[in-house]
């Protein structure tokens, strides 16, 4: 069937619902989304912008500024997807604000080209809901967060200690399964709103306070003075966090896979925002060459311009400096997202070439 | 001007109540002094008025800090306002995020456009809700604004750059979808009321099952439907924008609700005034345009509003698809880190915004209730 008679008929229907008022307003209002089966690359190109769906608000990860710009860690791997497609425009890219709800329904829709909006990856997400996790910006896991003065150095010390958490959300069921696995009695605090769980920590209702290790840190950077509290250095789950594509056009999924990489390759071959330009035409390293697009063709191989790299660190910087400029400031260390290289990191990219 | 065959004089007012005396000492004294009790009650709650009142004083003006410096970064410093948390109010958060509070995402820059907006449709409220302009011409006021408005908020057009709706945020957003929801639910709502009781069984039915499926579920999930659901039964490639989606389901909502308040409306006119107007000869719309509805719909003013003040807060639900509404523009504000903690004073100056309109809406609402209906009160 015609598309655009069917888009058309579905106007015509909106008009009787909502009268002429409102068409006007429909029609910029249908947006345009990639039928199945096209190159998504190029609907983007032609559209001129990604959409890429956030959360509505995450300290250090997506949240708009006083002035009303997306800042953020998931926010910047927006940006870079959009750099490694337009080259070097930051800018390309639209926001949508996407609740924890919404969020599959606007990927699977076609509403959003692309998710960056701290979800974990897990098996079911990853097969029955159509979409694919092309990588882990994050890996995050559960933590505790207690007052130095308690003197407590390991999470197994907590035996009858009282413990603050969220309702309904996974980090319940964790800090139960743990607990039980280590043969800890824990005394869980439920508190449903973020505010009034660290509230209740630091009116000292409870001896620590549980959730994913980053909103931890984040937490810990709002306290009075925040070197009274330290988080300890167990994690009790795994929360991998990674952009989502849909499934069904691998080339997308390929493309937001190896921005990833590249951000994480720069900042093993020490290429940053300031010296990548001159690396571009100086830097003798093979890997290098070949990776900022001096010999062959890889980027031509993604769908993007062979000099995406050029730009994408140009802009957005590697991966340690994205990290460094949205979530130092709350206090995380790199941790497991420090490079493989050094002790405990995880962030390990595969060869350019 | 109810028909009635046997005159029956209306009840005598009250005579007019004693002229104070004593002046409003004496009104004191003999209305909450008057005995041991009433006295003891009466100081009691006035300590505690003057006590709270003191300490929100206090909290919200003498110890507050209005303003706090920068940092070497050149980002506002919150530590003056850490340390005197839970002593004095930090309307500095007000300062640095009002404008976002106000307006959102949409582009920093161009904010002019919105606060127009703002503007524009309290310009329209104070027009439409004087009598001496109630006339066929202020249908084509609406709509000049309203598309001013389009033009204002979509941009694309005479110069002005083009803003997508998902940048729309704050205050815009609460009006835009309280008054279209408003302005469209009112004339849908009649027209299910007159359908509830019309003689046709097939219009009946259906206006029977639309209030009571959509009443029988709540708004919340509605908002849901409209913004999960809803896009899934679309074909690929085919989006409608989020806002016009909770606009829709708003509108369907609000709808049945007004509905239910009509038909109170119609149902408490006396059977003589419908066989009057049978009797004269009038057509149905006749009959129901210029004898039912303007009796009915004044009898239900209160209730009305009542519903129209429930839904300008509860175009607030919108947070849960998304969308930065007043409210959600406000929680928003204060996820920066530096700024988390002073959700107090947010909440108390969103209040105040909500406050403004809602009150406004029912003094409104109450003029208007004594002013149409004076014939009554002989």
């Amino acid at each position: 069937m015609d598309t655009t008679k069917r888009r058309f008929s579905v106007r015509r229907l909106l008009a009787g619902v909502m009268g002429a008022g409102l068409i006007a307003a429909a029609t910029p209002a249908l947006a345009q989304a990639p039928a199945a089966g096209t190159n998504l690359i190029e609907t983007i190109r032609n559209r001129g912008q990604l959409i890429c769906g956030v959360s509505t608000g995450l300290a250090g990860f997506s949240a708009p500024d006083s002035q009303g710009r997306w800042t953020g860690f998931d926010v910047d791997y927006c940006r870079a997807v959009a750099v490694a497609i337009f080259g070097t425009d930051q800018n390309r890219v639209r926001f949508v604000a996407t609740t924890a709800q919404a969020r599959f329904t606007a990927l699977q829709s076609g509403e959003v080209d692309m998710l960056a909006r701290n979800t974990t990856w897990t098996l079911s997400r990853d097969t029955s809901l159509g979409l694919d996790f092309p990588a882990t910006s994050f890996y995050d896991g559960q933590g505790f967060m207690v007052k130095r003065s308690l003197g407590v150095t390991s999470a197994r010390q907590l035996d009858g200690a009282t413990v603050c958490v969220q309702p309904g959300t996974t980090t319940e069921q964790n800090l139960t399964d743990w607990a039980r696995a280590n043969r800890v009695t824990i005394r869980p605090v439920v508190i449903e709103r973020q505010e009034d769980n660290t509230a209740a920590y630091n009116a000292g209702r409870c001896d620590a306070y549980t959730t994913d290790a980053s909103g931890l840190a984040a937490v810990r950077s709002t306290l009075q003075n925040p070197n009274d509290h330290i988080i300890l250095p167990e994690i009790i789950s795994k929360e991998p966090l990674g952009p989502l594509v849909r499934h069904g056009d691998q080339r997308f999924a390929d493309l937001v896979r190896w921005t990833h990489f590249a951000l994480i390759a720069a900042e093993e071959l020490n290429l940053t925002s300031a010296n990548v330009e001159a690396a571009a035409t100086g830097d003798q390293r093979p890997e290098v060459a070949r990776m900022l697009g001096r010999s062959g063709d890889l980027g031509q191989m993604l769908g993007v311009d062979n000099r995406w790299v050029v730009n994408l660190i140009k802009v957005m910087g590697n991966y340690g400096e994205v990290f460094n400029r949205n979530l130092t400031p709350l206090g995380l260390q790199r941790g497991p997202n420090a490079l493989w290289t050094t002790a405990g990191g995880l962030q390990y990219a595969p060869p350019f070439r | 001007m109810s028909v009635t065959v046997n005159h029956t004089p209306s009840p005598a007012l009250p005579p007019p109540s004693r002229v104070m005396a004593g002046g409003p000492l004496g009104w004191v004294r003999a209305n909450l002094l008057n005995g041991p009790i009433n006295a003891a009650v009466t100081l009691l709650l006035a300590y505690l008025v003057v006590r709270y009142a003191i300490s929100f004083i206090d909290w919200a003006f003498i110890h507050a800090i209005w303003e706090v410096p920068n940092d070497r970064f050149g980002r506002p410093d919150t530590a003056l306002c850490r340390d005197n948390k839970g002593i004095g109010a930090c309307w500095a958060v007000i300062g640095e995020k009002h404008r976002f509070i106000l307006f959102g995402t949409y582009p920093y820059e161009e904010h002019w456009r919105p606060a127009i907006v703002c503007v524009l449709f309290i310009a329209l409220y104070i027009v439409s809700a004087m009598r001496r302009f109630w006339r066929k011409e202020l249908v084509l006021v609406w709509v000049a604004t309203l598309t001013i408005i389009g033009i204002l908020m979509w941009g694309g057009v005479f110069g002005l750059s083009y803003v997508p709706q998902e940048r729309w945020g704050g205050l815009p957003i609460t009006l835009i979808l309280a008054t279209f929801g408003l302005a469209f639910a009112f004339p849908l709502a009649i027209l299910v009321a007159l359908g509830r009781r019309s003689r046709l069984p097939a219009i009946k039915a259906l206006c029977v099952l639309y209030v009571e499926l959509i009443r029988g579920v709540p708004l919340i999930s509605l908002l849901f439907m409209a913004s999960v659901m809803f896009p899934l039964f679309l074909p690929e490639g085919m989006n409608i924008d989020k806002l016009l989606r909770a606009q829709v389901a708003i509108i369907l909502f609000a709808g049945a609700y007004l509905a239910e308040v009509v038909r109170a409306g119609l149902q408490a006119l006396p059977k003589g005034q419908y066989e009057a107007a049978d009797a004269l000869g009038l057509s149905y719309w006749q009959k129901t345009g210029f004898i039912i509805l303007p009796q009915a719909l004044r009898l239900v003013i209160p209730p009305l509003v009542n519903t129209f003040i429930g839904f300008f807060k509860d175009t607030s639900l919108v947070l849960i698809i998304g969308i930065f509404d007043l409210l959600t523009a406000a929680k928003t504000s204060i996820i920066e880190p530096q700024w988390q903690g002073f959700a107090v004073e947010v909440y108390v100056t969103v209040g105040l915004i909500y406050f403004i309109f809602c009150f406004a809406m029912s003094k409104y609402s109450a003029g208007l209730e004594a002013e149409l209906n004076r014939h009554r009160v002989r």
